[in-house]
């Protein structure tokens, strides 16, 4: 449903956005992961028609962003980054206002406001004025506005930045609850965010995109990645150490806790859980505790964009 | 369309629902009275004449301060909020929600001249006015106001600031009601060539208001104020499309 191709935006002497291509499907739930600055933002805000790039394309919906970017406003939602609203409006107005620009009339105006208040929960403060607003409320009052007609796309720039854990759930909820309807973007720094919500993730960083794939296939890239942490019962005589590293395909061992606890990182993309087995069997140990790491995104995070 | 006209409901209600209405009509009525019955400069009861004259000369003046009030968050503000980004990825263009911010802010000067209209009441109670010439007066005012406010609304585009937007307004303002004084003209005149002093001089809102106050209503002064909104206008459209690309 997005169809990203080359698109560049050049701020001065900065890129902010290089040359990137993607493609993000119905029912695909994106997440755009980056260091502040990466221009996560910035192709946010091209898909959605505020900007428009200095060269490349998208389409959204199978409409261009340059030729009708009216169709692909209509089509979509957009919550732009810490979700501002005109200060001195109330709740109400503020949603009227947006329904009226996205041509609701009558009864189904009412409704479609009626339907997002329920959705974001934001039945408490309809008559207050947004100047009044905590700011887990300004975030699901923007994502209201996003969500009033219903769109097939939806683009969050960092909507659950700022809330609590409790509001942050609740978001993903939502997240979740829409997913298989519509096509998902969303930027974020929070990493077990894009586990939680997202079926696909990107890494970008000084406006190019350095990785692209599910979590769990990012996830792989990780040193962590079928590492295994191992417990004994009891502490070990001295020679351990060696013999763990004897093991084939270990490549480094880290002691947690000496003569009792270690961690075994493989060999890149070995796994090591067999031939650790065989040959704790054949040394009679006794272990407490074996349990396998699936990687850490924040360490794939960091170390391909640093 | 319909964009259009949610821009120019918000921003019309937007006036009132903060004390920017309230406090730009209590200023605007009290100096648009006080300069008509001052006694030393507004010379209503010394001409001994039932005519709005007075009050419309010092509209231009007290325009060059008020106006740009007015005009000055249209487009600062959504810039330094960041509310542009929600108005404009709302399905309308650039062009609709200039217009519909142009039309609210009018239609809002609209209501604090009409709230000028005891002063009416008080020429027809003292004498028999010329009825065409109020018109024609408020006609004016009214056309004059709408070209304030189109240079108000583009300095407001200029910046994020506020403030800066509202003294670029007024400094604008002040020079083309100050183009067709003399003095301002024979300053002038020493550094440049004649035909350029001429274009300057016919820039004046001064004399374009002067002579539809006397009740001539002519096609050029009615073009000249529709002109300056409609270049002023459309300069602010391109401004904010060309902010999109560069």
């Amino acid at each position: 449903m997005i169809e990203v191709r080359n698109l560049t935006r050049i701020f001065g002497p900065i890129r902010a956005v290089d040359d990137i291509s993607f493609q993000v499907g119905k029912g695909d739930v994106l997440g755009f992961l980056g260091p502040n600055g990466a221009g996560k933002t910035t192709t946010m805000k091209m898909i959605s028609c505020f900007l428009e790039p200095t060269s490349g394309t998208a389409t959204v919906c199978g409409f261009d962003i340059l030729k009708s970017p009216m169709e692909i406003k209509k089509r979509i939602g957009y919550l732009s980054e810490n979700a501002p609203a005109y200060a001195e409006m109330t709740v109400s107005a503020f949603l009227k206002f947006v329904a009226d620009a996205r041509e609701f009339k009558g009864e189904e105006k009412k409704k479609a406001i009626q339907r997002v208040i329920e959705l974001c929960a934001l039945e408490s403060v309809y008559h207050q004025t947004i100047d009044t607003l905590s700011k887990g409320y300004m975030r699901r009052l923007g994502l209201a506005q996003a969500l009033i007609h219903d769109p097939e796309v939806l683009i969050l720039d960092e909507p659950t930045d700022g809330l609590d854990p409790n509001q942050k759930y609740e978001i993903r909820n939502l997240i979740n609850k829409m997913a298989p309807r519509k096509c998902i973007i969303l930027s974020t720094h929070i990493l077990e965010e894009v586990e939680a919500v997202c079926t696909r993730a990107i890494i970008i960083s000084r406006g190019k995109i350095l990785a692209d794939g599910t979590p769990e296939e990012l996830k792989k890239q990780s040193r962590e990645h079928n590492a295994l942490l191992i417990r004994f019962q009891s502490s070990m005589e001295d020679p351990v150490m060696e013999k763990l590293e004897q093991i084939p395909e270990v490549e480094k061992v880290e002691i947690l806790e000496p003569g009792k606890s270690f961690k075994l990182y493989p060999e890149r993309g070995k796994n090591i859980i067999e031939s650790f087995g065989v040959y704790a069997r054949r040394q009679n140990w006794e272990l407490e505790e074996v349990g396998r790491e699936e990687g850490r995104l924040d360490e794939v995070f960091r170390t391909i964009t640093q | 369309m319909n964009g259009f006209i949610s821009v120019l409901k918000r921003e019309f209600k937007g006036y009132f629902t903060t004390p920017v209405a309230y406090v730009f009509l209590v200023i605007f009525l009290f100096l648009a009275g006080y300069a008509t019955f001052e006694p030393g400069r507004g010379n209503f009861f010394l001409a001994r004449q039932a005519y709005l004259r007075p009050f419309f000369a010092n509209l231009p003046a007290l325009f060059i301060f008020l106006i740009p009030a007015v005009a000055m968050r249209l487009w600062a503000e959504e810039r330094r909020s960041g509310t542009i980004e929600v108005l404009l990825t709302l399905p309308l263009t650039v062009t609709q929600a200039v217009l519909g911010k142009f039309f609210a802010a009018w239609l809002f000067l609209a209501v604090g001249l009409f709230l000028t209209c005891p002063i009416i009441f008080t020429v027809s109670y003292l004498g028999d006015p010329d009825w065409g010439l109020i018109i024609t007066g408020y006609l004016g005012s009214i056309l004059m106001a709408g070209s304030y406010l189109s240079i108000g609304i583009f300095c407001s585009a200029l910046t994020k600031n506020q403030v800066v937007g509202f003294i670029l307004a007024v400094v604008a303002c002040s020079v083309l009601v100050a183009a067709g004084s003399p003095p301002a003209l024979d300053f002038l005149s020493r550094w440049v060539p004649g035909f350029f002093v001429d274009i300057f001089e016919s820039l004046s809102f001064m004399n374009h208001f002067d002579s539809i106050q006397k009740g001539v209503l002519e096609f050029k002064d009615l073009l000249f104020y529709i002109s300056i909104m409609c270049g002023w206008l459309i300069a602010t459209v391109v401004l904010l499309q060309n902010r999109k690309a560069a």
